[in-house]
């Protein structure tokens, strides 16, 4: 009776297979407040759980669906590297330009609301604008906004004169001349090292821009 | 000193009972579920693992605290131990606050053993405060399992109790934001389930902001007074538990 038992449980299961690939589309996502409650107060280990559940399915075709899951885990624990991480290098990273358009613009919207400790996610969608998407204004924008919300001192010096570096390959040397020039007058720059590399930098700008000039 | 002969009583018999070895099964799953799960973590998995273990054993230390102190209780009741013990020359108090402090001796000692593997993830200090924080809880859980058991005499109806009162005042907080949510009615019905879910809420403690994984993750709240307040709370919530136990005790052996 014992054997036969197991035998028809060990059955069932194996003809029912995995219960994980008959889930394949990402379903909506509840409300904040719901996954409040059901976090029981422990609202940051249930937003790690949560994220990982996400990222559990393939990146769905309704974005907006998934933007607001992440929204929702963010409002969890707004403290959480984890959802930006993965919109950046994962979500926005996927052959279709809308989509990836959208998931840069959910970066920047999160990262506006809380730039110290986001500020990496927008310096990849920055990136990303760049250089997959090939759209330098929109590049410019997260690099501009960047540079003028982020004062945490952790910021690296690649990420603060990024906007001059796309205004270069934009070929507009006035503009790049005058944001790295603010940059510098800004007194954000405390390391020698960096702000001689910056002098250089804008030195280069200026030759380059006078060149432009004369031709 | 028979207050602290029960207490005593109560450790040996949660030591015998199998405890330990239900305290070793609960860090070997949090353990095991968490390494697990950061494998597939993309970043912070190290958080993620403090978080998992965190949560995981504060709803253990919680779950055995509560069975244990039913199961305890429940035994005393029907091999008529009890009563053998309320017929020796010791107050009602002696026996009640005796049997608790040994529970929330247990407890603290759940607390201990389940906050030090916190300290491969997390700051001593922010673990101390968190096994603190447990061990507080766990006493509060023992009172409330202790007032249950003895109020209801019935394991089932006493578990459902402890875990309900548990539940409804970690959740109490959410449930308080959904009901003054933007989004609601000014209606009289909506008033009314406003002003009900308030009322509730006053009379249970705010176990959402005690024993947080977020002060693992991002380090002890600042300046202590929120701490000293959330744990002066459960302290007060306790003594209520505690008050409303040995009343009803005194109350149905009269």
């Amino acid at each position: 009776m014992l054997a036969a038992a197991l035998a028809a449980q060990l059955a069932m299961r194996t003809g029912s297979g995995s219960s994980a690939a008959a889930v394949v589309e990402l379903p909506p996502p509840p409300s904040p407040q719901a996954l409040r409650l059901a976090s029981f107060g422990e609202s940051a280990t249930l937003a790690r759980v949560a994220m990982l559940y996400v990222q559990a399915f393939d990146p769905p075709r309704d974005y907006l669906r998934l933007i607001g899951w992440l929204r929702d885990i963010l409002d969890l624990d707004p403290r959480s590297q984890y959802p930006l991480f993965v919109a950046a290098r994962v979500y926005a990273e996927v052959p279709d330009p809308a989509r990836a358009r959208l998931m840069l613009d959910f970066i920047h919207e999160q990262y506006l609301l809380d730039p110290d400790r986001r500020w990496s996610s927008l310096a990849h969608a920055a990136l990303l604008a760049k250089h997959r998407l090939r759209d330098l204004p929109l590049a410019r924008r997260y690099a501009a906004d960047l540079q003028r919300h982020t004062t945490a001192a952790d910021v690296p010096l690649w990420a603060k004169q990024m906007e001059v570096f796309i205004l270069e390959d934009m070929n507009e040397l006035e503009a790049a001349r005058i944001v790295l020039g603010g940059l510098l007058a800004s007194g954000t720059i405390r390391d020698a090292d960096e702000e001689r590399f910056l002098r250089r930098k804008l030195e280069e700008l200026e030759q380059r821009s006078r060149q432009q000039g004369f031709k | 000193m028979p207050t602290a002969i029960l207490a005593r009583l109560v450790l040996i018999e949660a030591r015998r009972g199998g405890l330990p070895w239900l305290t070793a099964a609960a860090l070997a799953l949090a353990l095991v579920l968490a390494a697990f799960l950061s494998q597939v973590a993309l970043t912070e998995a190290r958080s993620l693992q403090l978080a998992v273990i965190a949560a995981v054993l504060r709803a253990c230390a919680v779950f055995l605290v509560a069975v244990q102190v039913t199961a305890s209780v429940m035994r005393e009741v029907n091999d008529k131990g009890l009563e053998l013990m309320l017929s020796l020359p010791l107050a009602r108090a002696s026996h009640y606050l005796g049997r608790f402090l040994g529970y929330s001796a247990m407890a603290a000692a759940l607390a201990f053993v389940f906050a030090l593997p916190l300290l491969a993830w997390a700051a001593p200090g922010a673990v101390a405060l968190w096994g603190l924080s447990l061990a507080l809880e766990g006493a509060l859980v023992a009172a409330a399992a202790l007032f249950f058991s003895m109020t209801l005499a019935q394991p089932v109806p006493a578990i459902a109790a402890t875990a309900g009162l548990y539940l409804l005042a970690r959740s109490m907080a959410a449930i308080q934001a959904i009901a003054a949510g933007p989004l609601v009615d000014a209606s009289l019905p909506q008033q009314a389930a406003r002003f009900c879910v308030d009322a509730v809420a006053l009379l249970l403690p705010r176990l959402d902001a005690v024993t947080r994984s977020e002060w693992l993750l991002y380090g002890a709240p600042p300046g202590g007074a929120a701490f000293a307040s959330a744990m002066g709370a459960v302290a007060i919530y306790i003594a209520l538990l505690a008050a409303a136990g040995l009343f009803d005790f005194y109350r149905r052996n009269n």
